[in-house]
Protein backbone atom coordinates (compact mmCIF):
# COMPACT_ATOMS: atom_id res chain seq x y z
CA UNK A 1 0.00 0.00 0.00
CA UNK A 2 2.40 2.48 1.02
CA UNK A 3 4.46 1.51 -2.34
CA UNK A 4 1.48 1.91 -4.01
CA UNK A 5 1.12 5.47 -2.77
CA UNK A 6 4.81 6.48 -3.28
CA UNK A 7 4.50 5.35 -6.83
CA UNK A 8 1.11 7.89 -7.55
CA UNK A 9 3.09 10.60 -5.75
CA UNK A 10 6.08 9.79 -8.07
CA UNK A 11 3.82 9.73 -11.42
CA UNK A 12 2.25 13.18 -10.13
CA UNK A 13 5.25 14.44 -9.85
CA UNK A 14 6.68 13.53 -13.46
CA UNK A 15 3.68 14.37 -15.03
CA UNK A 16 3.75 18.14 -13.15
CA UNK A 17 7.17 18.30 -14.11
CA UNK A 18 6.52 17.81 -18.11
CA UNK A 19 3.52 19.85 -17.79
CA UNK A 20 5.53 22.86 -16.78
CA UNK A 21 8.06 22.22 -19.08
CA UNK A 22 5.53 23.91 -21.93
CA UNK A 23 6.46 27.35 -22.06
CA UNK A 24 3.76 29.53 -20.81
CA UNK A 25 3.03 32.82 -23.36
CA UNK A 26 1.69 35.51 -22.32
CA UNK A 27 -1.19 36.50 -24.05
CA UNK A 28 -1.42 40.25 -26.27
CA UNK A 29 -4.03 42.66 -24.25
CA UNK A 30 -6.40 43.99 -25.22
CA UNK A 31 -8.98 43.77 -28.39
CA UNK A 32 -8.01 42.81 -31.48
CA UNK A 33 -9.09 43.77 -35.02
CA UNK A 34 -9.48 42.07 -38.47
CA UNK A 35 -7.57 43.57 -40.79
CA UNK A 36 -9.24 43.73 -44.71
CA UNK A 37 -6.57 40.88 -45.20
CA UNK A 38 -8.52 39.12 -42.83
CA UNK A 39 -5.29 39.55 -40.16
CA UNK A 40 -5.88 39.21 -36.27
CA UNK A 41 -4.47 42.89 -35.29
CA UNK A 42 -3.83 43.76 -32.39
CA UNK A 43 -3.88 47.59 -30.72
CA UNK A 44 -0.30 49.08 -30.71
CA UNK A 45 1.64 51.81 -28.75
CA UNK A 46 1.25 55.22 -31.20
CA UNK A 47 4.22 56.71 -31.42
CA UNK A 48 5.26 59.36 -29.08
CA UNK A 49 8.16 61.70 -27.81
CA UNK A 50 8.53 62.67 -24.14
CA UNK A 51 11.21 64.34 -22.26
CA UNK A 52 12.88 62.53 -19.27
CA UNK A 53 15.13 63.92 -16.19
CA UNK A 54 18.23 64.10 -17.92
CA UNK A 55 16.66 66.17 -20.39
CA UNK A 56 16.49 63.05 -23.16
CA UNK A 57 14.09 62.74 -25.61
CA UNK A 58 12.62 59.79 -25.12
CA UNK A 59 10.42 57.97 -28.20
CA UNK A 60 9.56 54.61 -29.37
CA UNK A 61 13.25 54.27 -30.63
CA UNK A 62 14.43 54.81 -27.57
CA UNK A 63 13.05 51.53 -26.50
CA UNK A 64 13.74 49.40 -29.90
CA UNK A 65 14.36 46.15 -29.51
CA UNK A 66 13.75 46.17 -25.67
CA UNK A 67 10.91 45.29 -23.46
CA UNK A 68 9.30 47.82 -20.77
CA UNK A 69 7.63 48.25 -17.94
CA UNK A 70 5.26 51.43 -17.76
CA UNK A 71 3.39 53.60 -14.78
CA UNK A 72 2.13 56.82 -14.28
CA UNK A 73 2.68 59.15 -11.60
CA UNK A 74 3.32 62.31 -9.83
CA UNK A 75 6.19 63.80 -7.20
CA UNK A 76 3.79 64.62 -4.75
CA UNK A 77 1.22 62.24 -4.69
CA UNK A 78 0.91 60.45 -1.44
CA UNK A 79 -1.41 57.97 -1.79
CA UNK A 80 -0.23 55.08 -3.80
CA UNK A 81 2.47 56.31 -5.97
CA UNK A 82 5.01 55.79 -3.11
CA UNK A 83 3.96 52.44 -2.75
CA UNK A 84 3.86 51.65 -6.09
CA UNK A 85 7.60 53.23 -6.62
CA UNK A 86 8.88 50.87 -3.90
CA UNK A 87 7.63 48.18 -6.28
CA UNK A 88 9.19 49.38 -9.25
CA UNK A 89 12.34 49.75 -7.54
CA UNK A 90 12.65 45.74 -6.88
CA UNK A 91 11.76 45.86 -10.74
CA UNK A 92 14.81 47.95 -11.25
CA UNK A 93 17.25 46.36 -8.94
CA UNK A 94 16.26 43.01 -10.55
CA UNK A 95 16.84 44.09 -14.46
CA UNK A 96 19.16 47.07 -13.69
CA UNK A 97 22.31 45.32 -14.91
CA UNK A 98 19.92 43.88 -18.13
CA UNK A 99 19.86 46.34 -21.36
CA UNK A 100 16.93 43.94 -22.95
CA UNK A 101 14.12 46.21 -20.13
CA UNK A 102 13.91 49.62 -19.06
CA UNK A 103 11.25 51.46 -17.21
CA UNK A 104 9.48 54.53 -18.60
CA UNK A 105 7.46 56.12 -15.71
CA UNK A 106 5.08 59.41 -17.12
CA UNK A 107 3.93 61.99 -13.98
CA UNK A 108 0.83 63.42 -14.87
CA UNK A 109 1.24 66.48 -12.86
CA UNK A 110 2.74 68.41 -16.09
CA UNK A 111 3.13 71.58 -13.63
CA UNK A 112 5.02 70.94 -10.98
CA UNK A 113 6.88 67.59 -12.80
CA UNK A 114 9.66 69.74 -14.49
CA UNK A 115 12.65 67.86 -15.77
CA UNK A 116 14.72 69.52 -12.86
CA UNK A 117 12.26 68.21 -10.64
CA UNK A 118 12.25 64.84 -11.98
CA UNK A 119 16.48 64.92 -12.11
CA UNK A 120 16.10 65.61 -8.16
CA UNK A 121 13.45 62.99 -7.46
CA UNK A 122 15.56 60.57 -9.92
CA UNK A 123 18.67 61.41 -7.85
CA UNK A 124 16.61 60.45 -4.48
CA UNK A 125 15.22 56.88 -5.70
CA UNK A 126 19.25 56.46 -6.42
CA UNK A 127 18.33 55.49 -10.00
CA UNK A 128 19.86 55.64 -13.45
CA UNK A 129 18.26 57.03 -16.51
CA UNK A 130 19.88 54.34 -18.68
CA UNK A 131 17.68 51.84 -17.34
CA UNK A 132 14.50 54.46 -15.56
CA UNK A 133 12.83 56.82 -17.25
CA UNK A 134 10.51 59.62 -15.24
CA UNK A 135 9.44 61.46 -18.22
CA UNK A 136 7.32 64.91 -18.94
CA UNK A 137 5.30 66.22 -21.84
CA UNK A 138 2.92 68.22 -23.05
CA UNK A 139 -0.31 67.15 -21.20
CA UNK A 140 -2.82 65.54 -23.63
CA UNK A 141 0.36 63.60 -24.95
CA UNK A 142 0.99 62.14 -21.44
CA UNK A 143 -3.14 61.66 -20.79
CA UNK A 144 -3.60 60.68 -24.27
CA UNK A 145 -1.22 57.74 -24.43
CA UNK A 146 -2.48 56.41 -20.98
CA UNK A 147 -5.76 55.12 -22.74
CA UNK A 148 -3.04 53.06 -25.14
CA UNK A 149 -1.55 51.35 -21.78
CA UNK A 150 -5.00 50.52 -20.55
CA UNK A 151 -4.19 52.90 -17.86
CA UNK A 152 -7.03 55.04 -16.18
CA UNK A 153 -5.39 59.44 -15.27
CA UNK A 154 -7.30 62.35 -14.97
CA UNK A 155 -7.09 65.52 -13.33
CA UNK A 156 -9.87 65.67 -10.02
CA UNK A 157 -9.85 68.15 -7.87
CA UNK A 158 -12.07 66.49 -5.56
CA UNK A 159 -9.70 63.68 -4.79
CA UNK A 160 -6.94 63.72 -2.93
CA UNK A 161 -3.56 65.63 -4.30
CA UNK A 162 -6.08 66.23 -7.05
CA UNK A 163 -5.19 63.62 -9.61
CA UNK A 164 -7.28 60.37 -9.94
CA UNK A 165 -4.95 57.73 -11.62
CA UNK A 166 -3.90 53.74 -11.43
CA UNK A 167 -1.38 52.36 -10.00
CA UNK A 168 -0.86 49.53 -12.48
CA UNK A 169 2.64 48.73 -13.93
CA UNK A 170 1.90 47.95 -17.31
CA UNK A 171 4.86 44.92 -19.64
CA UNK A 172 5.74 45.97 -23.47
CA UNK A 173 6.71 44.05 -25.55
CA UNK A 174 9.13 44.98 -28.60
CA UNK A 175 7.00 44.61 -31.03
CA UNK A 176 4.78 47.81 -29.10
CA UNK A 177 2.25 45.13 -27.77
CA UNK A 178 0.97 45.35 -24.03
CA UNK A 179 1.82 41.43 -22.51
CA UNK A 180 0.82 41.52 -19.04
CA UNK A 181 -0.36 44.60 -16.04
CA UNK A 182 -0.39 44.39 -12.24
CA UNK A 183 -1.66 46.53 -9.32
CA UNK A 184 1.76 48.31 -8.17
CA UNK A 185 0.79 48.65 -4.71
CA UNK A 186 0.60 44.73 -3.84
CA UNK A 187 3.92 43.45 -3.38
CA UNK A 188 2.82 39.78 -4.16
CA UNK A 189 1.07 40.89 -7.44
CA UNK A 190 4.18 42.50 -8.75
CA UNK A 191 6.28 39.51 -7.62
CA UNK A 192 3.89 37.66 -10.24
CA UNK A 193 4.58 40.27 -12.72
CA UNK A 194 8.08 40.21 -12.65
CA UNK A 195 7.75 36.45 -13.33
CA UNK A 196 5.74 37.73 -16.63
CA UNK A 197 8.82 39.58 -17.54
CA UNK A 198 11.32 36.81 -17.31
CA UNK A 199 8.57 34.96 -19.43
CA UNK A 200 8.62 37.69 -21.64
CA UNK A 201 12.64 37.80 -21.44
CA UNK A 202 12.99 33.84 -22.81
CA UNK A 203 10.52 35.06 -25.37
CA UNK A 204 11.17 37.60 -27.15
CA UNK A 205 14.99 37.41 -26.48
CA UNK A 206 15.32 33.21 -27.76
CA UNK A 207 18.83 31.99 -26.54
CA UNK A 208 20.78 32.42 -29.46
CA UNK A 209 21.79 28.55 -30.90
CA UNK A 210 25.14 27.83 -31.04
CA UNK A 211 27.16 27.19 -34.30
CA UNK A 212 29.45 23.91 -33.64
CA UNK B 1 -9.37 9.13 22.40
CA UNK B 2 -11.39 11.01 25.39
CA UNK B 3 -8.20 12.30 26.94
CA UNK B 4 -7.47 13.81 23.52
CA UNK B 5 -10.66 15.56 22.91
CA UNK B 6 -10.23 16.97 26.24
CA UNK B 7 -7.15 18.68 25.66
CA UNK B 8 -8.32 19.69 22.31
CA UNK B 9 -11.02 21.47 24.12
CA UNK B 10 -8.54 22.60 26.72
CA UNK B 11 -6.36 24.36 24.15
CA UNK B 12 -9.47 25.82 21.82
CA UNK B 13 -10.70 27.43 25.21
CA UNK B 14 -7.61 28.62 26.30
CA UNK B 15 -7.23 30.20 22.27
CA UNK B 16 -10.34 31.67 22.74
CA UNK B 17 -9.59 33.42 25.83
CA UNK B 18 -6.58 34.94 24.18
CA UNK B 19 -8.80 36.33 21.95
CA UNK B 20 -10.22 38.34 24.52
CA UNK B 21 -7.16 40.70 25.44
CA UNK B 22 -7.39 43.30 22.82
CA UNK B 23 -4.48 44.23 21.54
CA UNK B 24 -3.44 47.81 22.47
CA UNK B 25 -2.01 49.08 19.31
CA UNK B 26 -4.84 48.06 16.97
CA UNK B 27 -6.34 50.69 16.83
CA UNK B 28 -2.98 52.37 16.17
CA UNK B 29 -2.13 50.33 13.41
CA UNK B 30 -5.28 51.07 11.67
CA UNK B 31 -4.96 54.62 11.60
CA UNK B 32 -0.85 54.00 10.23
CA UNK B 33 -2.52 52.06 7.47
CA UNK B 34 -4.64 54.63 6.18
CA UNK B 35 -2.82 57.66 7.13
CA UNK B 36 0.88 56.89 7.20
CA UNK B 37 1.38 53.77 5.02
CA UNK B 38 0.77 55.00 2.07
CA UNK B 39 4.53 56.54 1.85
CA UNK B 40 6.20 55.33 5.00
CA UNK B 41 4.89 52.06 3.62
CA UNK B 42 3.46 49.29 6.28
CA UNK B 43 6.78 48.33 7.94
CA UNK B 44 7.91 52.00 8.29
CA UNK B 45 10.98 51.42 5.88
CA UNK B 46 9.90 54.61 3.80
CA UNK B 47 11.50 55.42 0.30
CA UNK B 48 14.90 55.96 -0.65
CA UNK B 49 16.16 59.16 0.54
CA UNK B 50 12.68 61.10 -0.61
CA UNK B 51 10.41 59.57 2.51
CA UNK B 52 12.41 58.93 6.01
CA UNK B 53 12.04 55.75 7.61
CA UNK B 54 10.12 55.65 11.20
CA UNK B 55 12.29 52.81 12.51
CA UNK B 56 14.93 55.13 13.83
CA UNK B 57 14.94 54.86 17.49
CA UNK B 58 17.06 57.54 18.76
CA UNK B 59 15.28 60.17 16.19
CA UNK B 60 12.26 59.13 17.52
CA UNK B 61 13.73 59.43 21.23
CA UNK B 62 15.31 62.94 20.30
CA UNK B 63 12.37 64.55 18.70
CA UNK B 64 9.73 62.85 20.86
CA UNK B 65 8.17 66.13 21.90
CA UNK B 66 8.13 67.07 17.80
CA UNK B 67 6.63 64.17 16.94
CA UNK B 68 2.83 64.80 17.73
CA UNK B 69 3.14 68.44 15.77
CA UNK B 70 4.32 67.01 12.71
CA UNK B 71 1.65 64.25 12.70
CA UNK B 72 -1.30 67.81 12.92
CA UNK B 73 0.50 70.09 11.04
CA UNK B 74 3.59 68.30 8.92
CA UNK B 75 7.14 69.03 8.23
CA UNK B 76 8.89 71.40 6.37
CA UNK B 77 12.12 71.60 7.26
CA UNK B 78 14.84 69.32 6.72
CA UNK B 79 15.61 66.43 9.42
CA UNK B 80 18.70 63.53 9.56
CA UNK B 81 17.09 59.97 10.27
CA UNK B 82 19.50 57.08 10.22
CA UNK B 83 22.27 59.02 8.45
CA UNK B 84 20.35 60.63 5.45
CA UNK B 85 18.94 64.16 4.78
CA UNK B 86 15.21 64.20 4.02
CA UNK B 87 13.83 67.60 2.85
CA UNK B 88 10.77 67.30 0.89
CA UNK B 89 7.60 68.60 2.41
CA UNK B 90 5.68 65.89 4.54
CA UNK B 91 1.85 67.40 4.76
CA UNK B 92 -0.01 67.35 7.67
CA UNK B 93 -2.91 64.78 8.99
CA UNK B 94 -5.50 67.86 10.13
CA UNK B 95 -8.42 65.32 9.94
CA UNK B 96 -6.58 63.01 13.52
CA UNK B 97 -8.12 63.92 16.81
CA UNK B 98 -5.58 63.94 19.94
CA UNK B 99 -6.36 60.46 20.47
CA UNK B 100 -5.73 59.39 17.06
CA UNK B 101 -2.46 61.03 17.14
CA UNK B 102 -1.38 59.46 20.69
CA UNK B 103 -3.12 55.76 19.28
CA UNK B 104 -0.32 56.41 16.16
CA UNK B 105 2.18 57.07 17.81
CA UNK B 106 2.26 54.79 20.68
CA UNK B 107 1.77 52.02 17.69
CA UNK B 108 5.32 53.15 15.98
CA UNK B 109 7.04 53.41 19.22
CA UNK B 110 5.90 50.07 20.14
CA UNK B 111 6.94 48.63 17.14
CA UNK B 112 10.01 50.66 15.55
CA UNK B 113 10.59 52.85 18.73
CA UNK B 114 12.24 50.18 20.93
CA UNK B 115 8.88 50.51 23.27
CA UNK B 116 9.79 53.97 24.64
CA UNK B 117 7.86 55.50 27.64
CA UNK B 118 4.27 55.15 25.80
CA UNK B 119 2.54 58.23 25.13
CA UNK B 120 -0.56 59.89 27.56
CA UNK B 121 -3.20 61.65 25.95
CA UNK B 122 -2.19 64.62 28.28
CA UNK B 123 1.31 64.82 27.30
CA UNK B 124 0.15 64.55 23.26
CA UNK B 125 -2.32 67.52 24.39
CA UNK B 126 0.23 70.04 25.88
CA UNK B 127 3.04 69.00 23.34
CA UNK B 128 0.17 69.76 20.83
CA UNK B 129 -0.72 73.43 22.98
CA UNK B 130 3.19 74.46 22.63
CA UNK B 131 3.95 74.29 19.22
CA UNK B 132 0.54 76.23 18.41
CA UNK B 133 1.85 78.60 21.19
CA UNK B 134 5.24 78.89 19.37
CA UNK B 135 3.88 79.85 16.13
CA UNK B 136 5.98 76.59 14.63
CA UNK B 137 3.66 75.85 12.36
Amino acid sequence: MKNALIFLLAACCIASCLQSGDKKKLPIVGEPDISPAGDTVYPTIPDFSFMDQDSQIITNATFKDKIYVVDFFFIHCTTICPKVKKNCQRIYEKYKDDDRIAILSHSIDTKHDTVPALRKYANKLNISSNRWHLVTGPKDAIYGIADNYFIAAKEDTTVTDGFDHSGRLILVDKSRHVRAYCEGTDYDEVTRFMNDIDILLEEQFPPAISKQ
Amino acid sequence: MKRYSAILLLSAFIFSFQDCQPNQHQEGERLYKKNCANCHMENGEGLNALIPPLTDTVFLLKNREKLPCILRYGLKDSIVVNGIAYSEEMKGVPALTDIHITNILNYINHTWGGDQKPFQLEEVQQLLDKCKQKGQF
